[in-house]
């Protein structure tokens, strides 16, 4: 039998192969994950809630299906979820005050479809405040801890489910990007973090912050584990009217990028990230070309209005979308003397200070009078963004581009709203096209002041439903230069000695 | 009303469609039942969980659109209308603000003196409706005051319409009949079962007035709380004439929501127009836009379209020559209205057809419970009556017997006819042996009438239409009877 410390190391692709083949049961995989999960969740705090029940039954039904015969793409491989997407039965809290009683009474599709496909949840993942955030300092339930520097944020808003995949206590992360919000963490945590084309994975039972932006998408070690969630969860929900009712294709993961062009944005030109980025992700690019690529030049005009376009329409849709956190029906509620007193206290108590500034912005941003001003605008430069980049994939396969402007900063490093929002300052821009994005590793940096090399990312996107290019390239990127391996977690020493 | 002014009339109708689950959830779309069962995390609005439109629905309001002639756009869409209300779960409605399903139309509707009028439509459009708040404590049932409240979420959900006018009804008869029309439309159609009592049809109006002669629109209020049309008739004509009132006292009319006080029969002020709300609509980002021009759709249920009542009442007029009343009162019930168009077009006699059908079969029908169209007095054996009674096959009382045995199911009336030989006997010579008879056995009657009390006769009559087994033609019995005893006394 391998022990829990081999078990904890293997990557999704390989227990679900080892689980089908039965030399390791699904149940040993889940203890083995819980065990680790107990002893280093007082260090790196990615969970909000364990699952240690709901594991072990629901790793023995793996185990009972593998005996009858079945294939699981998935076979008991160890999940963490967002906390902001419903799993019936269990606690889900976004990591706000205002749902920290509330038990979801049903399962969100993407995780329904995850564990129908084998997977084995072993808790809910910390998160910024109903994913408003790029840090996860913003929740109100917890502090997680980067694993690979603990005096580091995770990155967010999907910072749980990054550090718990990080740190070993899952193999698969679930998290949600809006803005970001899976790239980021992704690449402040050593993981491919891999936000898929708006529509192609259901948001049913994913608690919206922002309608049309949102979209689940997997944490993962490799790119080849990314590729099995998202095959897993993908596809056409009759419960999501915005679901894509498109095939979804097997990916081909590839080893080179011959026949491939590859766009480099002009307006994100790396001299501003300082000589050491600069050279790395110079470097990155190199090696793009060296896999077979022909690098290109390419344009997006409009980026620059990415940030103040997504902070308009994002925060329009969430003053709307955490209206029905009133008191009336789940979660906190603050007695007075009448409803409307109710309705004040009750929200003021439950949301932190990010998520009623949002709010305010968006309701503002909707009122009669500015709407034409802002929000109308807004969607109007939405569609020029989306426009730069079709113009831009006229000329390339893909564009890569750096994850973030800088790896994994310390705690409250960014106490000012507008330079967190900086943080998604790459990943915005694909998110207001809807298009699919990931961060793969690309080196590694040692800040100013820390301990540690911290890892960086590069960010991937390709056209519209093209995942099966853009994670076939990555997987090319990710064999020819393994980054992720270089440096170890922190937390992974410590737990072997 | 006082002469000088003329009233505008503006009337929003919300109308819960009819399909099997509600708008955006799989949850069934009925009426009542015990509080909160019909729900799910959709219409509860759970965190989490999306809205799918409900295309039944969608279908229903084209349907409802073409019948008034709107205009169906290339696109539509759902947005969000934004305010906090403890029965409304998600805090916003799903409602359509600025690009309906249906643009313009108008509704045909028809007055007592069977004069027909129009009123234009501005729009159609589909929401969907919020759960049902109970107070308690608070003794008038309103939440201000009231210890605490409850909510009934099986109405949430349930797709709604909102049917706006242009402001072309002149008084509350008007607003009544347009009224009448649209429900009968719907009705008709099969999208709503437009029951006020149930609260699948409710209603809002916009009044003002000016002076007689001027086209600039007043100041209008706008009447909510009216339960039936009844009250919509009274509502409208106490706020004219408070209105009237108003301007006559030299004040301005404030614009502002009234609501109708049934039991005083005024209307009172609830809300003013400085209180109305920012609803901060815009687009559903849940929802994909809708095209319900597109396709072949529209075309198709474009020529399922029935005919409609307005249409029906203009040909039973016109073709049958039926008064107002007795074509309101078919039309008044879409099946009603069929049989008896299957009754008179096999009949010689549309008012005779009319007048059996309004007479003796809605009295059976009110007596047993049992529609007309769905008795066993199938129509085309009402038709087969109507003609023995114009052709005078049979009298008038064999007619009421035989409606009455066919309602039981006894079978065509014609074969009853023949086989019990009930025809009328119009023989003079066969009907003067009862006369005779009947004259001999009754002198004192006989010399009553002679005496100058001639409502005697009647007696009489029945004593030979008895005798002849109710067969004897009425109309042949009396003229031989009075000529008999009116010739014996000259003589």
């Amino acid at each position: 039998m391998a022990s829990n410390g081999e078990i904890i190391e293997r990557s999704a692709a390989a227990i679900a192969r080892d689980v089908n083949a039965k030399s390791v049961s699904a149940r040993e995989v889940a203890d083995a994950t819980l065990a680790r999960a107990d002893a280093l969740e007082p260090q790196i705090g990615a969970y909000l809630t364990t699952l240690h029940d709901f594991a072990r039954r629901q790793a023995e039904r793996v185990d009972q299906r593998v005996r009858a015969g079945e294939r699981l793409p998935l076979a008991g491989v160890p999940l963490a979820v967002k906390d902001n997407m419903c799993l019936d039965g269990t606690r889900t809290t976004c990591g706000s005050k205002i749902l920290e009683g509330w038990v979801a009474p049903y399962t969100a599709t993407a995780v329904a479809r995850m564990l129908d496909a084998g997977c084995v949840p072993i808790g809910k993942a910390n998160l910024d405040e109903f994913a408003m955030g790029s840090s996860c300092e913003n929740s109100a339930l917890g502090l997680t801890r980067n694993p690979y520097d603990r005096e580091r944020v995770p990155g967010g808003s999907s910072g749980g489910s990054a550090a718990a995949v990080a740190a070993h206590e899952a193999a698969l992360g679930l998290g949600s990007d809006t803005g970001g919000s899976i790239r980021e963490p992704g690449a402040f945590c050593n993981l491919i973090g891999f936000k898929p084309t708006y529509g192609r994975v259901s948001r049913y039972g994913l608690i919206a912050f922002a309608s049309s932006l949102d979209q689940i998408g997997p944490l993962a070690r490799t790119v080849e584990d990314a590729a099995l969630a998202y095959e897993a969860m993908s596809g056409r929900d009759a419960m999501d009217a915005t679901s894509m009712d498109r095939p979804v294709e097997t990916v081909a993961l590839r080893d080179d990028l011959r026949g491939l062009r590859v766009g480099l944005v002009r307006e994100f030109d790396t001299d501003k990230l300082g000589s050491e980025l600069h050279a790395i992700y110079q470097r990155a690019y190199a090696e793009l070309a060296k896999l077979g690529a022909e690098i290109v030049d390419v344009s997006l005009p409009t980026a620059d209005y990415g940030l103040a376009t997504y902070y308009l329409i994002a925060p329009a849709e969430c003053s709307s979308n955490l209206s029905r956190f009133d008191g009336v029906r789940y979660g906190l509620r603050v007695d007075a003397a009448d409803v409307q007193a109710m309705y004040e206290q009750t929200r003021a108590a439950g949301f932190g200070p990010e998520v009623k500034r949002r709010i305010l912005i968006g309701t503002y941003a909707l009122s009669s009078g500015y709407y034409d001003a802002y929000y109308v605008r807004a969607q109007k430069a939405r569609t020029l963004v989306a426009r730069d980049f079709e113009t831009a994939f006229g000329r390339c396969d893909l564009v890569a581009s750096p994850a973030a402007s800088c790896p994994a900063f310390t705690f409250n490093a960014k106490s000012d709203p507008y330079s967190m929002y900086m943080m998604d300052y790459y990943t915005i821009p694909m998110s207001l096209a809807g298009l699919p994005a990931l961060s793969v590793p690309c080196g590694w940096v040692t800040p100013a002041g820390g301990n540690h090399p911290m890892p960086l990312g590069l960010q991937l996107c390709a056209p519209l439903f093209a995942e099966s290019l853009l994670l076939g390239a990555a997987h090319a990127y990710e064999r020819a230069t393994m980054y992720a391996v270089q440096h170890p977690p922190q937390v992974t020493l410590e737990a072997r000695a | 009303m006082n002469r000088q002014y003329e009233a505008v009339i503006g009337i929003e109708c919300h109308v819960e469609l009819k399909t099997a689950t509600k708008m955006f959830c799989g949850c069934r779309n009925e009426f009542g039942g015990e509080p909160n069962t019909k729900v799910c995390p959709v219409c509860l609005g759970m965190p989490g969980a999306l809205p799918v439109p409900n295309s039944r629905a969608i279908e229903h309001m084209l349907r409802a659109g073409l019948a008034f002639g709107a205009q169906i756009p290339a696109f539509s869409k759902f947005d969000r209308k934004n305010y906090f209300y403890p029965d409304m779960p998600k805090d916003y409605q799903i409602s359509q603000y600025d690009m309906p399903l249906t643009l313009g139309g108008e509704v045909t509707y028809w007055l007592e003196d069977g004069s027909m009028r129009t009123c234009r439509l501005t729009r159609i459009h589909l929401e969907e409706d919020t759960g049902k708040s109970s107070h308690a404590g608070s003794g008038d049932g309103r939440i201000a005051g009231s210890d605490y409240s409850l909510v009934d979420f099986n109405r949430a959900g349930v797709p709604l319409m909102e049917c706006v006018s242009e402001p072309d009804l002149r008084s509350a008869q008007e607003a009544v009949a347009y009224l009448e029309s649209l429900r009968l439309t719907l009705l008709q159609l099969g999208v709503s079962d437009v029951k006020m009592e149930e609260g699948s049809l409710r209603c809002d109006a916009n009044v003002s007035i000016r002076p007689m002669g001027t086209t600039q629109l007043g100041t209008k209020t706008e009447i909510k709380n009216m339960n039936s049309f009844r009250s919509v008739a009274r509502a409208i004509e106490s706020e004219i004439e408070r209105q009237i009132g108003v301007v006559e006292s030299g004040a301005r009319v404030v614009q502002e929501t009234r609501g109708w006080d049934e039991g005083r029969g005024v209307t009172h002020s609830m809300r003013s127009k400085e209180q109305a709300h920012d609803y901060r609509y815009f687009p559903d980002p849940d929802l994909v836009p809708l095209e319900p021009a597109t396709g072949a759709q529209v075309e198709s249920l474009q020529q399922a379209i029935p005919e409609l009542p307005w249409q029906r009442y203009e040909r039973f007029t016109a073709q049958y020559g039926l008064n107002p009343n007795s074509a309101s009162q078919l039309v008044a019930s879409p099946d009603l209205a069929e049989y008896f168009d299957r009754v008179a077009s096999q009949t010689r006699n549309p008012h005779a057809s009319a007048n059996l059908v309004l007479g003796d079969l809605s009295r059976l029908a009110n007596e047993t419970g049992v529609p007309v169209a769905q008795s066993q007095a199938v129509a085309a054996q009402v038709a087969e009556l109507v003609e023995l009674l114009e052709s005078k096959t049979i009298n008038s009382k064999i007619g009421k017997d035989l409606v009455e045995r066919m309602w039981r199911g006894e079978g065509a009336p014609r074969a009853i006819v023949e086989r019990e030989g009930l025809a009328q006997t119009s023989d003079a010579g066969a009907i003067e042996v009862f006369v005779n008879a009947a004259i001999a056995a009754h002198p004192k009657v006989v010399a009553d009438y002679r005496a100058g009390k001639t409502n005697v006769a009647g007696f009489l009559v029945g004593q030979i239409m008895k005798a002849s087994s109710g067969k004897a033609d009425p109309a042949l019995v009396r003229e031989l009877l009075l000529k008999k005893l009116d010739h014996n006394v000259s003589s």
